[in-house]
């Protein structure tokens, strides 16, 4: 233990809050994204019209069975592929890991908000939805002002803890050598061979504020629950 | 689209392409095997322990899941493989005697196996505090133990209530499987990353291992709502028809 060197963290800090920085963004905007998606596709996979339903659980269904790794992948390559396509253009563009990392994120959280958002869309009793038409309102008007806030409501502490998953699952584009916060670590561990320092830190933060948003979600969770 | 690539001879190597990935496929199967015996075998102790009215016993369960649970798989992996090596020097002797495939095998094992087994355990600790307190003072009131309690009366009940919920885990581990390819694993993704990076062929390659991974998805899926149907209680209703 006697060559271990932890003023290696302090040298580098600046340097590892501008990746803890483009990991919150990436979370934040992907969290944004993909409810807003999700909330769509729970939408379309509860509508009467079947083809829609089954396009859209199709789609949840394949994002759910595949590894993360291998989406990030996925979209690093094909993202390019189909700018180029809808442009017309005669080249792909060069869009590069750390921006296709945010299609991939939204899209792939979209199908595990989807579900979130469903279940709560169905906790709302079907009288409710009944007398929102009764009233005059049309399907957008009811989802809209009765029925989505408060599947919302009922889903938040949910949402919030698939939200830590996703903090904690985009430190796997630091693959694509994207300099996210585990990114700028393992750099600068290969930089000044300084490997175990590094990830003890990484763990310690990470740990530090997962720990403290599931208490917050946790604490939501009593604090709002409606009682039926 | 060019599906003959998967017949082609790998340069120096011998095999074809499509052998080169159903031998990921089968270290992906074998790491996830093993890693879910440690974890079920683990996680079943530490969820059990967390209903114990030892609180001594209940605080060390919650701080082993919270610590799994609040750090990402993949800093996970870069601990097991570097960090714990780097500060313990009994096991830095031991994995320099161990061949590289080896030491990326046991670190992927034990990383997985202990990362599921926080998650099993939350599992079956509310499988067991969803089953009415009636039945754990049944069984002290016909003169049974605890540790008997939980093996004859608790247990049997929670297990099978805890099916559906271990069925997305069951899948989920053989899913992180793929972040063994940050230490070097040569589990399926590896391959197919090779398979890409070496023939060019990006998209043929990936359709092949999301077409597996599905396939994968769809069996274990098939496999846990067997063992649910064999193991269900009559007048218990279950989610496996």
């Amino acid at each position: 233990m006697g060559d271990l060197d932890f003023d290696v963290i302090g040298r580098t800090l600046p340097y590892l809050m501008q990746g803890l920085q483009y990991t919150v963004q990436l979370t934040l905007v992907a969290a944004f994204g993909g409810t807003i998606f999700g909330t769509l596709l729970a939408m379309a996979r509860l509508s009467a019209f079947k083809p829609l339903a089954l396009a859209a659980s199709g789609y949840v269904n394949l994002m759910r069975s595949l590894p993360l790794l291998l989406v990030i992948f996925w979209f690093y390559f094909l993202v390019p592929v189909l700018v180029q396509t809808a442009m017309g253009w005669e080249r792909p563009p060069q869009i590069g890991a750390e921006r296709s990392a945010y299609v991939t994120f939204i899209m792939f959280q979209a199908a595990y908000y989807c579900e979130i958002m469903r279940a709560g869309i169905q906790s709302i009793s079907k009288g409710q939805v009944g007398a929102a038409y009764a009233v005059g309102l049309n399907y957008w008007q009811a989802m809209k002002l009765i029925i989505l806030p408060q599947a919302f409501r009922n889903m938040l502490p949910v949402l919030l803890t698939q939200t830590i998953v996703l903090f904690q699952d985009v430190s796997l584009v630091s693959l694509l050598n994207v300099t996210d916060f585990v990114g700028a670590a393992t750099k600068i561990a290969q930089r000044d061979s300084r490997v175990v320092e590094m990830y003890l830190f990484v763990a310690v933060v990470y740990f530090i504020l997962c720990y403290a948003l599931s208490y917050m979600a946790k604490r939501l969770q009593q604090k709002i629950a409606i009682v039926h | 689209m060019k599906l003959s690539i998967f017949l082609e001879q790998i340069p120096d190597e011998g095999i074809a392409w499509w052998q080169n990935m159903a031998s990921g496929l089968g270290w992906t199967l074998g790491t996830a095997f093993f890693a879910w015996i440690l974890a079920f075998t683990v996680g079943s102790v530490v969820g059990v322990v967390r209903t114990t009215d030892k609180h001594w016993l209940v605080r060390i369960g919650d701080a082993y899941v919270e610590l799994f649970r609040n750090i990402p798989l993949i800093v996970q992996f870069f601990l097991w493989y570097f960090v714990v090596p780097g500060l313990i020097p009994a096991v830095k002797i031991w994995v320099v005697s161990l061949d590289p495939t080896e030491h990326q095998f046991v670190t992927s094992v034990v990383c997985l196996g202990l990362f599921t087994s926080a998650r099993i355990a939350e599992q079956v600790r509310s499988g067991i505090q969803s089953l009415s307190h009636g039945q754990r003072n049944a069984g002290y009131a016909i003169g049974l133990t605890q540790p008997q309690t939980y093996r004859y009366v608790l247990l049997p009940m929670a297990y099978r209530i805890v099916i559906p919920p271990l069925t997305s885990e069951v899948m989920n581990l053989i899913k992180n499987t793929s972040v063994a390819y940050s230490i070097g694993l040569v589990e399926l993704f590896f391959r197919t990353r090779e398979m890409a990076e070496m023939t060019f062929r990006y998209f043929e390659a990936f359709t092949a291992a999301t077409l597996i991974y599905m396939v994968i998805a769809m069996s274990a899926n098939r496999i846990m709502a067997h063992i649910e149907r064999r193991v269900a209680v009559p007048g218990y209703i279950t989610g496996g028809k």
